[in-house]
């Protein structure tokens, strides 16, 4: 799973207010090279929450993101790489995500999350 | 599985779509050109803006990845989802691009409102009119959906699912079910005319009133004698049913039938079937 998911994702539960964003316990961090394309990640930065992925991507061991978006992000190019490489290369194999409201905690096993709700959560 | 074998009617498809059916799905040529055929076609009536800049989609019921493959090649960045292990675990093995997890979409898309510029599916919805638990209700399931996926998709997006409906009524209810949550469009109907190449993709539109695409093979591309007869019996029977209607009545049985349709759909509030069904009122009531 990439950190741009985990930046996407919010808990399913019916009923949860701030399922967003989820708490990441880590098992298993992989980095798995990706094209660089600027573009993308201008025309995708405005809808990242900056604050979840630069927390996210330090808990999978990545500390590089500056405290805050800079000024003149668009054309800053090491801080387009340091985003690329937050958002796309980083993957998280195996650990879990866990909702930060109710504690549910979703595992992820070869890096594909199982969002799967049980009947009463539903 | 034969061409009349329809899946949805085999098992949900988390089981259904085992190691087995989902490695004989992925490896079969046929099968995969259909796929990729498809989803160019959904990238199409998806209608992204030719800026240049690549796009997040959603690729609902992803499988193994054959159609994220597609939306890859087109240069664009891509979330699937889909209830089966097996075929989540294949598109894995074959190393898609795009980043997978394993859901059910009849509760809902687990997403951020406003992230993705646009969503495709290919041949996955129709499973949603299934009801594989007992604490499955499709009408439910079918809302939940299509909220969840009218809020995840960005101002001025789209969703492009393509469906193998069941019956008309079955495309039908799909499509009432994303209106009542608030997305325009509709159905575009592929090759109208042809039994076996007719395709249905539900196009959906959030906000604005943009014209629906145009239909392929409307002029009917490949036409013959036995197309043209059934045009005939279609006008036939219009007019026989409605000389039918004005005359004698529905029935007792036409009315049991209609109720027990109603309770089947989930509506609340159908009265019971008594003696008393269909049964004319009395001259001085």
């Amino acid at each position: 799973m990439k950190l741009i998911t985990h930046n996407m994702l919010s808990c399913p539960i019916k009923g949860v207010k701030n399922g967003f964003p989820f708490r990441i316990e880590v098992g298993e961090v992989a980095t798995r090279e990706a094209d660089f394309d600027p573009t993308f990640l201008r025309h995708i930065l405005p809808r990242i929450e900056y604050g979840a992925l630069r927390a996210a991507a330090a808990s999978l061991g990545f500390a590089d993101l500056p405290e805050t978006v800079p000024e003149g992000a668009t054309e800053d190019d090491a801080f387009l790489q340091a985003l690329h490489h937050a958002l796309l290369e980083l993957h998280l194999e195996e650990g879990a995500l866990v909702c930060p409201e109710t504690g549910r905690r979703f595992l992820v096993n070869k890096g594909i999350p199982n969002l799967l709700l049980h009947e009463d959560e539903c | 599985m034969g061409r009349s074998d329809r899946p949805e009617l085999t098992a949900p498809p988390d089981v259904f779509y085992n190691e087995e059916e989902a490695r004989k799905y992925t490896d079969n040529t046929r099968m995969v050109n259909i796929q990729t055929q498809l989803t160019q076609r959904a990238l199409e009536l998806l209608a992204l803006p030719d800026d240049g800049r690549p796009k997040y989609l959603l690729d609902l019921g992803c499988g193994s990845g054959l159609s994220g493959e597609t939306l890859t090649d087109a240069g664009h960045v891509w979330l699937g989802m889909d209830i089966s292990p097996s075929m989540l675990g294949i598109a894995r093995e074959r190393e898609v691009e795009g980043d997978i997890c394993l859901q059910d979409l009849g509760h809902g898309l687990p997403l951020r409102p406003g992230m993705f510029d646009g969503a495709i599916s290919i041949s996955a919805v129709q499973w949603l009119c299934n009801a594989d638990r007992s604490s499955h209700d499709p009408r439910k399931r079918m809302k939940r959906f299509f909220e969840t996926l009218y809020r995840c998709l960005a101002k001025g997006g789209r969703a492009v699912l393509q469906i193998y409906p069941e019956s008309t009524d079955q495309a039908a209810l799909l499509t009432n079910a994303a209106m009542k949550v608030g997305f325009s469009g509709g159905l575009v109907v592929d090759f109208p005319h042809s039994t076996r190449a007719k395709k249905y993709f539900l196009v959906l539109l959030v906000g604005g009133h943009a014209a629906l695409p145009a239909s392929r093979g409307m002029d009917g591309e490949d036409p013959s004698d036995e197309e043209e007869a059934y045009g005939a019996v279609q006008v036939g029977q219009r007019r026989t049913k409605r000389r039918k209607g004005g005359k004698a009545g529905k029935g007792v049985e036409w009315i049991v039938k209609k109720k027990a349709q109603q309770r089947g759909r989930g509506h609340e509030n159908i009265k019971p079937d008594t003696k008393y069904t269909g049964r004319k009122r009395k001259v001085r009531f």
